[in-house]
């Protein structure tokens, strides 16, 4: 049954039909993440060994309702994100669309497996497998993108090289590499100084993956040179998935607590949370290249998962599994937006969305939509991850989580207010004063062209998308309570 | 302290190396050189692994035979720990794999700028 | 006794200005004439349905619709009681006129993109609806947020420089206002308390400490404070006048500004509840802001040349009006405070009305500049005469009947001091409302060429609202039973006894 969920592995190495096979490949992952999480509702969790070693010889893959969840959110975004960038791919990666696809292939690949992993080295291997993709993803937009798609991996590396490195000293100590395993062991045999140092580099590891502040440095130039079809679709799903591992730390690795009482990375997962949301915000407001914004947007929203995470209450992990849902959703929705507008008039200035509103009422609108969720206004999804991150921190006494998370409410209303404002509220400018004129293929020459034509809809393969991801926004928040209750409570008990 | 850490040699000398390949990749401008730092910080850890697995006076993780007929009862203490070196396998694999794609990212760099200092690449690349 | 009795009305009244604005939105900019009647109809079925459900609430039993689980163990709900009543009736009649003024203003002045001008006009409604049937904390955030954000787009219409100042000026108070509220409400849920309004006050019986009482109504009414504009939250409320005149009267007369004293209203009666804010001794700091801001607001009326920013700092001072009314916490007060909504409501958008056909017909916006206009827009100016005796408080118009409560009320509780507050602001009132009458009609117009009226659909809403202002002063209770209403919510708030002279049975 599992072996579904490994159908990226095979089309990846098939990759000369490209698209169609990706996009089947995603497609049937996506399906099989559905089905995988509508039989663990019925049957509690799904476990496979690979390879047909019991575990904790062989490695077991482990399917539990947190992880159908996740491999669900990160398929169906993947899926629609691939279906909408497929013109930008076309566009930027030219006669390597078959290597690039693979690539996709590759990064989601390792993304599914981190999630459905029950061993603690297998993670680190398709961790590895995912950053690769993504490195090599980013690379392909030359120029900048090289830079940062270098930087990017030195410090990814470093990242899986310290988990590498906790896991080393969690193995030492407990002889077992299966996470269930580790964890009972760890129950009755508490606190090593070595356990405590695995966690400390796990920790630090998996920080980097997720873009915790002060570990974000990768990340903007990462997101902002990338090709839009790359960044698209890494900057929703990719640090989630590190999210995703810390939690499954705190879940399934370490005893209940330990984290929190022995080791007190749970407090240093609140206070660089915290830091996080204010920084990042604080950032983006500065940006004048909005795919900079968004990116700076990110390390903030990411912290907030961060915080949801080192309350360390039950409360607490639905906000930041939420949150993982609700941020990928809504990101997901506002750079394909992005995309799509770039697509059509080349334009990724702040400044220059004026008018975009009018031309381009369904993207825009979409983007709305997600801009909305991403302030935290109800019913929008993103209201809601914030409305259980504020009553954890009520419950756990922590007012000053409280006061941050709905400080970041504001700040990030403003910095997207100034989009919604230039794209809604301000005159069509003749010309994109500095846009990407490489994308768009239009110079200075054609000052003579009126800018209607530049800015209009982007084709229907995009905005289709771009669209369903807006409305998603919108829906999953008025759900929420179902998601909650069904899945998100029963999962982390 | 001499004997602390001559006893533990194999842990501080990973730590040792960890320290340079960190030196090396904060430290110096050259890409080439982070690159290598960073090998030697992989390489590190993957020393501390097998070092782990060490136990004194153990043997390869090859079941002893004696006359053609294996040694009865297997005793687990006869024998080094297997798996970290099973494990540090697929870490080189995973460290080669990202050497090669950074030294192609290295390539592409340099024939398109000619260059590979940090500091004064950020200037041509911002250009 | 109240029951509740499950119903689909409450739903019907909210979703139907969702309804109007998706077919304004679709039928466009090309048969603006179908486009416009929406508005209307939608608006006329409202109030239709909403007064539908007026023989039940005045009969003790409480339409509601639960709508969906928002959060583990908080449902989305919407109930009609009294109170909400009170503010749907309002809000739902009114914007029958304001959709005709609307569209002949709109006409009028040449406004850019009508289409998303109705859109959003009509979405308020619906926000406004939901703030009024509201039966929770967090169904009243939902629908609290709603306005903030519908009402965005309206203020920053023009989309000039300083229409897009007053935007941001003004989406920065309110969603600060709006998050002390998700804030206050994830707090309440978090104390274990349910967040359904009760009359009399949720968190009464609740054994919740001082300190904890005290933060969360600071938290709270921060929160509704913003909208209900007191002192020194008011800041957006003057530079919101740059938005487009209809938008000014229905809104920041009656929906959004309502929408915050009405939450005022359920924050302190159906949250706190009169016997938890007496033991605090919280009131009296209510009380006392209220009044400052009532005063201050009256004179910096005075000051003000500009004829909708004087109407502007006219309503914050109104808007305290009520809010102290609630916190005097006396029946009577709380009865005067509800007429008061009514009354401020029609007679602040009669006002406004006027000020809106002036400027777009004469394209005179200071009340330097009216002299003598009295006599080229009689039918205008008589509204306007009409609705600043109201605001005065001359009996028999509508606001004497609420600040006759008020100030009853405030001699109730032993409150005389809150009674001559309230009858110097009005003094005040008529201290910048009179020599506007008299500029109209006492000077010589200094320009020769005589203006005849407005267009007629701007002058027939504005006429209807001035009368009613008188209309509504002597038979309260007529057509909606306003008076009545009143008196439940009084009634229900403080437990039975209440010696209520007129109007009931």
């Amino acid at each position: 049954m599992l072996a579904a969920l490994i159908v990226p592995v095979l089309a990846r190495f098939r990759h000369e039909l490209g698209y169609i096979i990706a996009l089947a490949g995603v497609g049937l992952s996506s399906v099989a993440s559905i089905w995988a999480l509508a039989y663990v509702l019925d049957n509690g969790t799904m476990r496979y060994n690979l390879g047909g070693w019991a575990p904790p010889i062989g490695i077991e893959y482990v399917v539990d309702l947190i992880a159908a969840f996740v491999a669900v959110i990160v398929t169906s975004v993947a899926s629609l994100v691939i279906i909408g960038t497929r013109r930008w791919a076309d566009r930027e990666a030219g006669d390597r669309l078959g290597s690039f696809y693979s690539l996709v292939m590759l990064l989601i690949t390792g993304l599914v497996g981190m999630i459905v992993t029950g061993d603690l080295f297998n993670l680190f291997v398709f961790l590895e497998i995912s950053s690769l993709a993504g490195y090599a993803l980013i690379f392909l937009g030359g120029g900048r993108a090289m830079l940062a798609g270098f930087r990017y991996l030195i410090l990814g590396s470093v990242g899986g090289s310290l988990y590498m490195l906790g896991v080393g000293f969690l193995y030492f100590s407990t002889g077992t590499l299966n996470m269930g395993e580790t964890k009972e062991i760890l129950t009755d045999e508490a606190t090593a100084r070595s356990v405590q140092a695995g966690a400390a580099f796990i920790f630090v590891g998996l920080g980097l993956k997720m873009a915790l502040v002060p570990m974000h440095l990768w990340l903007p130039d990462a997101y902002t040179f990338a090709p839009s079809s790359v960044n698209t679709l890494i900057a929703p799903i990719m640090t989630k998935v590190g999210a995703y591992a810390m939690i499954r730390m705190f879940l399934s690795v370490f005893p209940d607590g330990y984290l929190k009482d022995i080791v007190p990375i749970a407090d240093a997962l609140l206070v660089l949370g915290l830091t996080g949301i204010i920084v990042g915000s604080v950032a983006a407001m500065s940006q004048k290249d909005i795919r900079r914004m968004l990116a700076y947007s990110s390390i903030s929203q990411l912290a907030v998962i961060a915080v949801g995470l080192g309350l360390g209450t039950p409360l607490g992990l639905v906000a930041a599994l939420l949150h993982i849902m609700n941020h990928a959703v809504m990101k997901s929705a506002l750079f394909m937006a992005i995309a799509s507008v770039r697509f059509t008039s080349g334009i990724t200035q702040v400044a220059d969305f004026a008018g975009t509103g009018r031309r381009m009422p369904f993207t825009m609108g979409a983007f709305t939509l997600g801009a909305l969720a991403m302030v935290g206004i109800p019913p929008a999804s993103g209201f809601f991850s914030k409305w259980y991150a504020v009553q954890a921190g009520i419950e756990s006494n922590q007012w000053v989580v409280v006061f941050v998370v709905l400080a970041s409410s504001l700040l990030t209303a403003v910095y997207l207010f100034r989009i919604l404002e230039s794209a809604y509220l301000h005159p069509l400018k003749p010309e994109p004063s500095h846009g990407d004129q490489h994308a768009s293929g239009f110079g200075k020459t054609d000052l003579d062209m009126p800018a209607e034509v530049q800015i209009r809809e982007a084709p229907l393969d995009m905005t289709i998308p771009t669209v369903l991801l807006g409305l998603a926004t919108v829906v999953l928040g008025v759900f929420n309570a179902v998601i909650v209750i069904n899945i998100l409570e029963p999962g982390i008990v | 302290m001499i004997d602390e850490i001559a006893a533990r040699f194999p842990y501080w000398a990973s730590g040792l190396l960890i320290a340079i390949g960190l030196y090396g990749m904060i430290g110096k401008r050259s890409l080439v050189k982070k690159l290598i730092g960073m090998n030697i910080f992989q390489s590190a850890i993957i020393l501390f692994f097998i070092a782990g697995s060490l136990r004194h006076g153990a043997t390869l993780p090859i079941l002893l035979r004696k006359d053609g007929h294996i040694i009865e009862p297997i005793a687990p203490e006869l024998y080094v720990n297997p798996l970290p070196h099973v494990l540090m396998l697929t870490a080189i694999v995973v460290s080669v794999a990202i050497t090669g794609v950074a030294l192609a990212f290295l390539v592409r760099i340099y024939r398109e700028y000619e260059d590979l200092d940090e500091e004064s690449l950020l200037k041509k690349v911002r250009q | 006794m109240t029951e509740t009795t499950s119903s689909i009305m409450p739903l019907i009244a909210v979703l139907l200005p969702v309804g109007a604005a998706l077919l304004v939105l679709l039928t466009g900019e090309r048969y603006r004439n179908v486009r416009d009647s929406w508005s209307t109809i939608a608006a006329v079925v409202m109030v239709a349905v909403i007064a539908s459900m007026l023989p039940d609430v005045l009969d003790g039993r409480v339409p509601q619709t639960t709508i969906i689980e928002m959060s583990p163990g908080i449902d989305i709900m919407l109930r009609a009681d009294a109170a909400g009543m009170i503010f749907g009736l309002l809000a739902s009649s009114l914007w029958v006129l304001a959709s005709v003024y609307a569209v002949g203003y709109m006409r009028v002045e040449h406004e850019q993109r009508q289409t998303r001008f109705f859109v959003a006009y009509a979405l308020s409604l619906g926000a406004a609806a939901g703030v009024a049937f509201s039966a929770n904390l967090l169904t009243f955030v939902l629908f609290y947020e709603l306005l903030t954000l519908v009402t965005f787009p309206l203020v920053t219409h023009r989309e000039t420089a300083s229409a897009i100042i007053a935007g941001r000026k003004y989406l920065a108070y309110t969603l600060f206002g709006g998050l002390m509220l998700i804030g206050g409400t994830a707090w309440v849920h978090m104390l274990g308390i349910d967040g359904t309004f009760v009359a009399g006050g949720l968190m009464a019986d609740q054994n919740i400490s001082k300190s904890t009482a005290w933060g969360l109504l600071t938290v709270l009414m921060v929160g509704v404070g913003v909208k209900s504009a007191v002192m020194p939250l008011h800041g957006w409320l003057p530079s919101a006048m740059v938005a487009p005149t209809p938008v000014s009267a229905l809104l920041h007369a009656v929906a959004v500004v309502k929408a915050g004293v009405f939450g005022v209203v359920r924050m302190l009666m159906f949250v706190f509840g009169a016997e938890l804010l007496r033991e605090m001794n919280a009131w009296q700091f209510i009380a006392v802001l209220a009044a400052v801001t009532l005063i201050t607001g009256s004179m910096l009326a005075l000051r003000h040349d500009n004829l909708k920013r004087r109407l502007a700092y006219s309503t914050i001072s109104h808007l305290s009006y009520i809010v102290l009314g609630v916190a005097l916490l006396g029946p009577i007060a709380l009865t005067g405070a509800l007429l008061h909504i009514i009354g401020h409501g029609v007679t602040k958008i009669t006002l406004f009305f006027v000020a809106g056909a002036i400027n777009s017909h004469t394209h005179k916006e200071n009340v330097s500049e009216l002299d003598g206009i009295g006599r080229q827009m009689p039918i205008t100016m008589g509204a306007f005469t009409l609705a600043a005796l109201s605001m005065v408080g001359i009996p028999p118009f509508v606001l004497f009947t609420s600040k006759f409560y008020l100030g009853w009320g405030a001699a109730q509780v032993d409150q005389q001091v809150f009674m001559l507050v309230y009858l110097f602001s009005g003094v005040l009132a008529a201290g910048y409302l009179f020599p506007v009458i008299y500029r109209a009609f006492g000077k010589q117009s200094p320009d020769h060429p005589s203006y005849s009226e407005a267009d007629l659909r701007m002058v027939g809403p504005l006429a209807i609202t001035g009368l009613l202002a008188l209309f509504l002063g002597i038979a309260p209770n007529l057509p909606f039973g306003f008076f009545d209403l009143a008196a439940e919510v009084a009634r229900t708030s403080f437990g039975d006894g209440i010696p209520m002279t007129k109007g009931t049975e």
